[in-house]
């Protein structure tokens, strides 16, 4: 017998119920005549509080609620990845062939496409003895992606019977399964899982790779690892979309699940489109092929813009359980906050700074805790990687929920406005940004890229720091007064920020660079500054060396070798020390 | 035969409370008849059970508990809709206000729209010449865009607004079937005045919507005229494949209203008082701007907010900025020194510029000339910074070039008469002409070929 109850009151997108209705907490219910989709965000003796995910107008006090019995869950199964979905995991190309070009109410569509037919190859035997996790089938379910059909965490026993390898639906039995008590089940491709609860795992491994973006100022100064978290955090215009959308195009992730989240129709349209057309440079596969993205755009419901979080990381966490990286572009977190704020004003709940809810640090961090490099249950590994941009209001990075992402992510890349003024891209200033994930991937580096690597990183930081101590002097008397050996760490630095911070993301080579790459950059820059700090020690002054194009010349470097050319860096080493000979020469 | 209820229960500002209602929903909208006489339309924001809260839009002035009847409509706001809309006037809710009466319904339609799925929009890439420097070079208005002006009481937003509208419009695609859509929330009277007589003199008047709210028009209309104006807008956009642009101002009277009207509801304030929603109510707003896959017709949205203070970080800026696709800045220290446009490009943006501009849409070298002009104009700032401490004087040869560059990129490439009408070829140069103020190698946002390409060739010709 299913629960149900009628609407007493109705506040924007939550309304209530008087009276005891049985309903349990955080349960999916039905609203009102079209069925809208709403969850159970409060019960007292006498009331029940609901939260609905979509539009609310024309809703009338006593119209029924029904309760579903479960929570508000996802279907997962082959059919994810290329889809796009809504907050609440409703496809939104079938909601348009229903609805054309508006999303309009109480829509009911099937997540996933039940009727399609997947090539299905089965990897179990009648007899084996199955746990939660345990890989039963393989489904190609893109040109990028082999879709792992697992038993359901909370299921073991023995398996009875297997379908032959075909093609069947995601709804096919294809096993069926003896539990311990006897009692038969029937597996099908799909598990349905509740979003707010994290899917379990065997164990948690510490950081050890990085997750590479082919970003310089990223992989080189402020690497996350794989099962890392980092915040974005900037201004309108400091470029947080562009930044997340370079890291979903090129870091070497398996997955991409990009969540829009209260921002902008028009980026999701360009994702999108972008996406489709992007190739892979890596398998040469549509960056499409490993993409699922979430929209729920700022003028969507704002209950499901608060779900659609938490629907991405269910998502992901299932494309780790098969053994995938997973990389998570969470954009924006903090619209996902302002729907905690607007949702508990609605309620009249007591507020904290800001009149965001008290309970937002405790959301956060159970939220960014869901990253990790996991031990799977089925003995893989598999890691989930959390990139949230943060809107700070007016920019300014002492707001709530900057400080609270701060305490619980391990990677800052702090966006500055003036950067962005001036046009520097990625406006990422490495001043403001760390990252804590730098020891743990030392080690790494050492060995995959060469030894010097974190050595150069820090000598290249250490400049960068001087030059900023320097410029206090400068914007006070000029850069004129300055000594020589101060002025060739400007110009150094100068170097450092034009040819290697500045990335561009509409240069066919610069978009996105290999870790080889960066480390001959960063190996000439610093070449460079040692032949000219040799040349100011014998007393050459800056005015001449700055007479030569050699600066220029290694400035342009990162449009001029090719990504597949790095045998060219033996020619700037020579033009630098056809440099260092000539100064040598004619000042002698 | 519908029901009409007998007086009120309470009166709070421009909320009434009605109890014992049947069949009330939630955003319906109800009729008030006050004294038997006088009209009032009110919309329901709130319902317990029996009690309905309704907000009414005319004020609630005259009203007492006792002389009213109240009259369900069953639907929420809505507007009448046909081609014949084209050159009226309309007050905020969406009533005719210039004495030609009533419109023919072709087609009503719920002023609240519906948000449109992403998977249908298309990204926009055309652009829209309006003739000024600063917008075309730097901040390119592309076609479905939302773009707004941030600006300040006292500067010229209205006549930078009128200039775009008449220029765009006169634009190189006349044949097309272009609109434009004017609502006008809580601004005043010589302001509207202003708009409609720019209209008439470029002879568009006939392809003008206009919703007025004027200053001293009741307040709480106001946070309902820039949806009817653009239901008005997306219909004769996506159902008649008009071009459409859409102009908002001012949208901090907008935010006001709200603040107003969530005090008086009794709600928890969030930021500066104003309510928790500000941003999702923005949001529907600003996200009815696009193009639809498959229509010919497209909403662009030009929106007019005077910042508080003239603080970019204030709730209404800050919060529109993060909304938009970029936004036009206006400075009053160019306004100070008779600069027209006062725009400070610096801080203003346009996010889909980079994929409406260069070969094939202006000009191959138009991002690159945009970068070096904003990177260069940056190193103005440091200069004058430096200047201001040590005196022009002390500065360095190259830093004295900044200084002269600034100045004539502020008053030759920013600067322009407000009846000038620039196309986007002598936009270019002028960048050109003024960068080679500067020494070849200070330019280091140029690709190579195309800094040897443009750098050298223009000087000789």
């Amino acid at each position: 017998m299913t629960k149900t109850g009628k609407i007493f009151g109705i506040n924007g997108p939550i309304i209530y119920i008087k009276g005891n209705t049985g309903f349990k907490m955080s349960e999916m219910v039905y609203v009102g005549k079209e069925k809208l989709v709403g969850e159970v965000i409060g019960l007292t003796s006498d009331q029940t509080t609901i939260q609905v995910f979509e539009e609310t107008s024309g809703l009338k006090p006593g119209e029924e609620v029904i309760a579903t019995g479960g929570a508000l869950s996802v279907t997962l199964a082959p059919g994810i990845i290329t889809n796009i979905f809504d907050g609440i995991q409703r496809p939104l190309a079938e909601i348009a062939k229903n609805s054309g070009a508006y999303i309009s109410r109480g829509i009911s569509v099937d997540s996933l496409d039940t009727e399609k037919l997947w090539e299905t190859h089965m990897v179990i035997k009648p007899n084996q003895t199955v746990y939660g996790g345990t890989i039963i089938a393989e489904v190609p379910e893109t040109s990028a992606v082999v879709h792992k059909v697992m038993i359901p965490p909370d299921l073991e026993g023995v398996i009875l019977s297997v379908m032959p390898d075909g093609k069947y639906t995601i709804k096919d039995t294809i096993a069926v399964l003896q539990l311990e008590d006897g009692s038969e089940v029937n597996l099908t491709m799909t598990q349905v899982w509740p979003i707010r609860v994290p899917r379990p795992t065997h164990s948690r491994y510490p950081a050890s790779k990085p997750l590479i973006t082919g970003q310089r100022i990223l992989d080189t100064l402020f690497p996350i690892a794989k099962g890392g978290t980092a915040a974005v955090p900037g201004g309108f215009g400091t470029g947080k979309t562009m930044t997340q959308h370079q890291i979903a195009k090129w870091s070497d992730a398996d997955i991409i699940v990009y969540i829009g989240c209260g921002e902008r129709g028009n980026e999701m349209t360009q994702v999108l489109e972008d996406f489709s057309k992007l190739v892979d440079p890596k398998s040469g596969n549509p960056l499409m092929d490993r993409t699922t993205l979430i929209a729920n755009t700022s003028n969507m419901p704002v209950a499901a813009r608060e779900a659609s979080i938490y629907t991405g990381i269910t998502l992901a966490e299932y494309y780790r359980d098969m053994g995938y990286d997973v990389a998570i572009m969470a954009d924006s977190t903090s619209r996902w906050a302002e729907a905690l704020r607007e949702l508990s004003g609605r309620l009249e709940e007591m507020p904290a700074e800001e009149g965001f809810p008290a309970y937002l640090a405790s959301r956060l961090s159970a939220f960014y805790e869901r990253a990790g490099m996991m031990r799977n249950l089925n003995g893989t590994e598999g890691s989930v990687s959390i990139i949230g941009a943060v809107s700070p209001q007016g920019g300014d990075f002492s707001e709530p929920v900057t400080q609270n992402t701060k305490r619980f992510v391990r990677c800052f890349w702090g966006l500055d406005k003036s950067l962005a003024y001036a046009r520097h891209f990625p406006a990422i200033h490495w001043l403001t940004s760390y990252s804590e994930y730098l020891e743990d991937l030392a080690p790494w580096y050492a060995d995959n890229v060469g030894s010097d690597f974190v050595d150069y990183r820090n000598q290249i930081v250490a400049l960068l720091n001087q030059e900023s101590s320097l410029m206090e002097i400068v914007k006070l008397i000029g850069s004129d007064v300055l000594p020589d050996d101060q002025k060739l760490i400007l110009e150094i630095a100068r170097v450092i920020r034009l040819g290697f911070l500045q990335q561009n993301a509409f240069h066919k080579e610069d978009t996105c660079v290999p870790l080889e790459k960066q480390m001959k950059m960063m190996e000439t820059i610093l070449y460079l500054y040692q032949k000219c700090r040799a040349l100011v020690s014998m007393g050459m002054p800056m005015s001449i060396l700055k007479e030569d194009s050699i600066f220029e010349k290694v400035i342009a470097i990162k449009y001029d070798v090719e990504n597949d050319a790095l045998y060219k860096f033996n020619d700037y080493k020579k033009a630098i020390d056809v440099f260092y000979d000539k100064v040598i020469e004619k000042n002698a | 035969m519908s029901i009409e209820y007998l007086g009120l229960s309470e009166i709070n500002g421009p909320l009434v409370a009605l109890e014992g209602v049947q069949n009330a929903s939630f955003d319906e909208i109800v009729e008030i008849t006050v004294d038997e006489k006088e009209k009032k339309l009110g919309r329901i924001v709130e319902i317990y059970e029996d009690k309905a809260v309704i907000q009414v839009f005319k004020g609630t002035d005259n009203i007492s508990l006792k002389n009213t009847h109240t009259k369900l409509s069953g639907h929420p706001l809505e507007i009448a809709l046909s081609p014949d809309i084209l050159g009226r006037t309309f007050n905020g809710i969406g009533q005719p206000i210039d004495g030609l009466g009533e419109i023919i319904p072709e087609k009503k339609e719920d002023v609240n729209g519906k948000p449109l799925n992403p998977v249908t929009r298309e990204y926009p890439r055309n652009y829209i010449r309006t003739g000024i420097s600063a917008i075309d070079g730097l901040t390119t208005l592309i076609r479905g865009q939302k773009l707004p002006i941030f600006s300040g009481n006292g500067l010229p937003h209205d006549q930078l607004a009128a200039q775009i509208v008449k220029q765009a419009s006169l634009g190189d695609n006349s044949d097309e079937e272009f609109a434009i859509v004017f609502a006008a929330m809580g601004v005043k009277y010589d302001v509207a005045n202003f708009f409609r007589r720019t209209f008439e003199e470029s002879g568009v008047s006939s392809h003008v919507v206009m919703f007025l709210n004027l200053a001293n028009d009741p307040v709480v209309e106001r946070l309902i005229t820039p949806k009817v104006a653009l239901t008005a807008a997306e219909y004769l956009a996506f159902e008649k494949s008009m071009h459409i642009l859409v102009i908002l101002t001012d949208m901090t009277s907008f935010a006001e209203a709200m603040r107003e009207v969530s005090s008086s509801k009794g709600e928890i304030p969030s930021r500066k008082g104003y309510p928790g929603y500000l941003y999702s109510e923005l949001a529907t707003i600003y996200e009815r701007a696009g193009i639809v896959a498959g229509v010919n017709g497209s909403v662009t949205q030009i929106p007019i907010l005077t910042m508080p203070n003239d603080d970019i970080t204030h709730p209404i800026p800050d919060l529109t900025g993060y909304i938009t696709e970029g936004q036009i800045v206006l400075d009053r220290a160019m306004h100070g020194q008779s600069i027209y446009p006062p725009i400070n490009v610096l801080p203003s943006l346009s996010r889909l510029m980079k994929d409406g501009i260069g070969a094939g849409y202006t000009r191959e070298d138009h991002q690159d000339i945009a970068n070096q002009l904003f990177s260069s104009y940056a190193k103005v700032g440091e200069a004058r910074n430096l200047a201001s401490v040590i005196g022009e004087d002390e500065l360095s040869p190259i830093d004295k070039k900044y200084l002269a560059f600034g100045k004539a990129f502020e008053t030759e490439f920013v600067g322009q008469g407000a009846m000038e009408n620039r196309s986007i070829i002598d936009t270019l140069n002028i960048g050109w002409r003024l960068l080679r103020m500067l020494p070849k190698e200070e330019l280091d946002r140029v690709d190579t070929k195309i800094l040897d390409k443009y750098y050298n060739a223009v000087q000789e010709s």
